[in-house]
């Protein structure tokens, strides 16, 4: 990777849903470690704006809740140049037209940045709440790690 | 009696969550209910006991694609309870910041979430193979809304730069010019995204409904005027509160706004249209006479041209106020805290967001109220679909159940504000 290289990470969600937060919350934590080159931002996950912020990106990572169906807690992990985005993962984004559909619109009009990789954190409740239910708060820790050590990679991001 | 189930788990292209059940037994529709969950009124509690000062910014964070509307409703409510005028170039500028809301919010719909319905598409992703020049556009209209928002608001999401009497820092001359080529080529997309909408086929669907919007002596409203109807009603802001109510519906933690006397309203640009087209810029009217619209119209699946239009408008109104801008002296007028009531009512994307608050003389909020569009909306989506689905019911199941989504979607229901995804379920007995 090149040292002038753009790397961003995406923290995407609303802080008064819950486990919605949880992107929000890992960018925060990013933040205060100070990472050099690397740009770390808020987003409300409106998927339009998401676009626009990766523009000119080389290497993007994306943190939100995730809701599958799976325990909560659970991470999910897609790199986005390698495959779709499975429906519905990520549909507790703020919005509607959100980080799922950013993603395939931006495949679809050749707009994605060349490395991208999305971790999706299963949330458990997604009603009015400004605190994380406590196996979503348990994977803070380890997404954190999990986005240090990519940004630590020159592999593929 | 021969009955039928539709069943649709998802709506897609709504801003939130909530569900919609719709019962048929035979050919009558028996119940239709819109279940949305209310999240003002998690903010309505978390507002109590914080400063009057802190209003704007936290009732911002209700909605992020309307924030602005929710700083406009929270301020001007303070502003009357606290009996300060702002004025001047500081007026414009609200205005201003409400044009880049209106533009991106507006683009957004458009084209990204109702368009796809009118040219059979499942998303803005399928649609986008076969008319990316048209999503290009989109995205740069919404940018441009971006741009307006972000320089007046101090950032684009979440905008901090909003206070109680004016703004905390405002633009230089220069600034704004900056964006007027940019405005220039969205007023000219704007007008495209008329004429290409009014192509589109509708749906032929009418009712008489009761338009309910802010009117005021000389503009097309955003942050001031009378509360005013296609039905006569004409009344201050102040006594929105004796003229709707708001009543709990039991499958649902919603509350369904209505008028005391004539029940469900409609709300939103179809409305402001209705009742304000007369106050439209010589070029938003021409754009909307092109697209085959008259000053009134009833059919609520051609708000996505009332969109584009008002879209034009925001341009235009844009470029007129930076044209005439001076920069004030100070970003903002003095305010100081007396116990007091009051309240705002402005023009937010999706219609009239109603804030009331009481604060005591330390500043501090006792007790708030917001009504969101899509609260004075449901029952009238409700009614729309109910007589939408009679006199549809020969449609096969699939076509009945995308083009009630497409029906809902007239309103751009902002869920968000209320909550997640919505869940559209048609149950034929």
């Amino acid at each position: 990777m090149p040292a002038d290289a753009r790397i961003l990470v995406i923290g995407a969600g609303n802080e008064y849903r819950s486990d919605d937060a949880v992107g929000l919350v890992v960018a925060r934590r990013l933040r205060q470690l100070s990472l050099g080159n690397v740009t770390v931002i808020e987003a409300s996950g409106e998927g339009t704006d998401l676009m626009e912020s990766w523009k000119g990106a080389d290497r993007v990572i994306i943190v939100d809740a995730a809701s599958s169906g799976a325990k909560p807690g659970t991470i999910h992990r897609i790199d986005a140049r390698a495959q779709r985005i499975p429906t519905g993962l990520l549909r507790y984004s703020t919005h509607a037209f959100s980080v799922g559909e950013a993603v395939e619109l931006a495949r679809t009009m050749n707009r994605l940045p060349s490395r991208m990789v999305i971790y999706g954190i299963e949330g458990e409740r997604f009603d009015e709440g400004t605190v994380l239910s406590r196996a979503v708060q348990e994977s803070v820790d380890t997404v954190v790690d999990l986005v240090l050590k990519q940004l630590r990679t020159a592999a593929p991001c | 009696m021969k009955s039928r189930t539709i069943n649709v788990d998802y709506l897609a292209r709504v801003e939130g969550e909530g569900a919609i059940h719709v019962k048929v037994k035979g050919n009558k529709v028996t119940d239709v209910q819109l279940k949305i969950f209310e999240p003002p009124r998690f903010f309505e509690a978390f507002l109590r006991g914080r400063n009057f000062t802190e209003a704007p910014d936290i009732t911002a964070r209700i909605c992020g694609i309307c924030p602005i509307a929710y700083q406009m409703s929270a301020v001007h409510a303070m502003e009357d309870a606290l009996g300060v005028k702002v004025e001047g170039q500081l007026r414009a500028l609200r205005r201003l910041i409400y044009c880049g809301e209106w533009i991106e919010s507006h683009a957004l719909h458009v084209y990204m979430l109702h368009a796809p319905d009118f040219l059979g598409y499942q998303d803005a992703i399928q649609m986008a193979k076969d008319y990316p020049k048209e999503v290009k556009r989109a995205l740069e209209l919404k940018k441009i809304g971006n741009e307006l928002v972000t320089l007046l608001g101090g950032r684009e999401i979440h905008p901090i730069n909003v206070k109680v009497g004016g703004f905390y820092k405002v633009p230089t001359k220069h600034q704004l010019v900056s964006l007027v080529e940019h405005l220039k080529w969205a007023r000219d997309a704007a007008v495209e995204t008329t004429r290409l909408v009014g192509t589109f086929r509708f749906p032929k669907f009418e009712q008489d409904y009761e338009f309910v919007s802010l009117r005021h002596p000389d503009e097309y409203p955003f942050n001031e005027g009378h509360i005013a109807s296609n039905k006569g009603l004409d009344i201050p802001i102040r006594d929105y509160e004796n003229h709707f109510f708001e009543e709990h519906m039991p499958y649902s933690s919603t509350l369904h706004s209505l008028h005391k006397e004539r029940g469900s309203y409609f709300v939103g640009p179809l409305a402001r249209y209705n009742v304000n087209f007369d106050r439209l810029s010589p070029l938003a009217q021409e754009a909307a006479r092109s697209a085959g619209l008259a000053s009134e119209c009833r059919n609520p699946f051609k708000s996505i041209i009332v969109r584009s239009v008002e879209m034009v408008y925001a341009c235009d109104e844009a470029l007129r106020i930076i044209d005439e801008y001076e920069m004030p002296e100070k970003p903002a007028v003095e305010v100081k805290p007396h116990a007091s009531r009051g309240c705002g009512c402005t023009e937010a994307p999706r219609g009239s967001l109603y804030h009331r608050y009481r604060i005591d003389d330390s500043g501090s909020i006792l007790d708030a109220k917001i009504v969101p569009p899509t609260a004075q909306n449901q029952r009238t989506i409700e009614s729309d679909l109910r007589e939408f689905v009679s006199k549809n019911l020969r449609l096969t199941q699939e076509k009945l159940t995308w083009q009630c989504e497409q029906a809902v979607r007239n309103y751009d229901p902002c869920i968000s504000c209320s909550t997640h995804s919505l869940k559209l379920t048609i149950e034929r007995e």
